[in-house]
């Protein structure tokens, strides 16, 4: 795994829907970007919101040599400034961090379920997947057609994709677990939304008996296993840093 | 040529003024990609007890304006898990290390030190009176001159080496807890560990941190930092070592000014994981420009 480096980056591209934003951006200065794996993050200093101290840790979306992307959504002050970038604004970026998915070592059928924003990171884990010999499916869940049709063509260029909507504008009406695509055989389960969504899948996994990873977002500060704020209360091992260990776990591991 | 070095005393020689602050810095490997971690004063190890500790419930962890509250609560393996698993990967490196020692008990304390003082290569320990995150032991101790003095006391016995204490800045005069543990035979005092806070998540209508308080650390806690150090500076004879809030080479200046002979970086670390070595090359530069060759020549210049 690439250790975690500092690298000052400058915004290329910003395409926003909303208050989402994804960005990409390239190293400064010829430097090269360690790549990173996919369900690893990077923590990026906000330099200029008043009321934050501490980086945003934010999940890859896609990650190519020489360019990143990041999915944002904005939730305070800090991820303000990031969905409001210019193409030319520069940022420090501490990456990669974390333990991402687990890729299968031969073909399986993987489905990679999302919601919200949790959607980001599934793309490049498709991406990842199909490159291995894989064909990804996704369901994706949002609140309506609007957070997601923008994003849509990128996953459909990868794999085979459902879409669940709250009020039923995209897709099958209602959250990802009552999409008909569950149902699909599958070896293995991605998992990357909200809390509530992600234990709702987590507990359909359960009930299938299906291989199933989940990226868990609790509140960070250093993202190098360093501060012990982030930690997660395994079965196996009490309390792990969710920066290091995680963000992704086993479901195995967690007392959900 | 500027010499940075820093004599402490009772046999803790720095190369330069900068420490990284427990529990900021896990055991320095954390951050081999980002600083270089032969070219520090000391490396002070997550806070260590006799047994090994859980630590406190998620969540531990609340921004605020310039800083942050945790309530980690000494996670940690315990004393043996460091001495045999741990000490062996961190022992080359070329800076000092000192481990932060903390307990419930004063035996605790003991026994831990006892059994850090059969590793070599440890100059120093730190020893925690401070912690503001465990329910018994820690800062109980740090809040009282007699507390203070009974764990520096006894650890004093059984540690042969260099004994600094970390005093709790949640006392109304800390220059009295200084000189108690002065008193006791510690060989320096390091301050200031983090103030009691709070804060509150008004949305969800609950305290933000699972312990209800925490720690405060961050640069919002400088301005109060400095101005102790330079009181407890004044009160003692043996060597300050400053904390609190400090982000640069600046800010360590100005605790080093105020009678730091050496400083510790903590909620920095998290920031800029590279803020030590670039605090060790700012001073180096500023010695430069004030035509200072030797560091330990500045040190409490406010003071005389």
């Amino acid at each position: 795994m690439n250790k975690p480096l500092l690298i000052e980056f400058e915004v290329t591209c910003v395409d926003r829907s909303g208050a989402t934003a994804r960005l990409t951006l390239e190293p400064v200065g010829g430097v090269t970007m360690p790549m990173p794996a996919p369900g690893q993050f990077v923590n990026i200093l906000v330099e200029h919101a008043h009321n934050t101290f501490l980086r945003r840790p934010i999940s890859v979306n896609f990650a190519e040599p020489g360019s990143l992307m990041l999915m944002v959504k904005e939730a305070g002050e800090g991820t303000a400034v990031l969905v409001n970038s210019l193409p030319g604004d520069r940022y420090n970026i501490l990456m990669p961090l974390g333990h991402g998915f687990t890729l299968p070592e031969k073909p399986e059928k993987c489905l990679l379920i999302g919601g919200g924003v949790g959607v980001a990171p599934l793309l490049y884990l498709g991406e990842c997947l199909r490159q291995r010999g894989v064909e990804p499916v996704f369901v994706l869940g949002a609140r309506n057609r609007k957070e997601l049709d923008w994003q849509l063509p990128d996953f459909e260029k990868i794999g085979k994709t459902f879409v669940a909507t709250e009020d039923g504008s995209l897709g099958t009406k209602g959250f990802v677990t009552q999409c008909p695509a569950l149902d699909l055989e599958a070896d293995r389960w991605y998992v990357c939304g909200p809390m509530p969504m992600m234990k709702a899948v987590a507990a359909a996994a359960r009930k299938r008996n299906v291989e199933c990873e989940v990226s868990l977002e609790n509140k960070m500060a250093c993202g190098l296993g360093a501060c012990l704020c982030c930690v997660e209360d395994t079965a196996d091992s009490g309390n792990v840093c969710t920066c290091t260990e995680g963000p992704v776990f086993n479901l195995n591991r967690l007392k959900w | 040529m500027v010499n940075l070095n820093i004599d402490l005393g009772a046999g803790l020689k720095l190369q330069n003024p900068v420490m990284t602050a427990s529990g900021t810095f896990g055991y320095g490997r954390e951050f081999e990609s980002l600083t270089d971690l032969d070219r520090l004063g000391a490396i002070i190890v997550k806070g260590t007890t006799l047994e090994p500790r859980q630590g406190n419930p998620y969540p531990r962890m609340a921004e605020t304006p310039s800083g942050m509250l945790n309530a980690v609560g000494l996670q940690n393996k315990g004393v043996d898990y460091f001495i045999e698993k741990i000490y062996p990967e961190i022992r080359h490196y070329k800076s000092n290390i000192i481990v932060n020692v903390s307990g419930a008990k004063v035996s605790d304390y003991v026994e831990t030190a006892r059994r850090l003082a059969s590793l070599d290569g440890i100059p120093a320990i730190e020893v925690n009176i401070s912690c503001p995150n465990v329910k018994s032991g820690g800062m109980a101790f740090g809040t009282t001159c007699a507390g203070s003095s009974e764990v520096t006391e006894a650890v004093r016995k059984v540690w042969p080496r260099h004994l600094m204490v970390k005093l709790s800045p949640n006392v109304t005069d800390i220059t009295e807890i200084a000189r108690a543990v002065e008193g006791s035979g510690a060989d320096s005092v390091s301050l200031v560990n983090t103030f009691l806070g709070m804060a509150v998540d008004v949305e969800r209508q609950r305290p933000f941190l699972s312990t209800v308080t925490g720690g405060l650390s961050g640069p919002c806690i400088r301005p109060i930092a400095i101005r102790m150090v330079w009181q407890v500076a004044k009160a003692v004879k043996i060597p300050v070592v400053g904390l609190g809030g400090i982000m640069n080479g600046r800010d360590a200046m100005e605790f080093i000014l105020a009678g730091a002979s050496a400083v510790q970086i903590g909620t920095a670390n998290f920031v800029h994981p590279d803020a030590t070595i670039r605090t060790v090359e700012w001073i180096e530069d500023y010695c430069r420009r004030h035509n200072i060759t030797d560091f330990s020549t500045i040190v409490g210049a406010l003071n005389r």
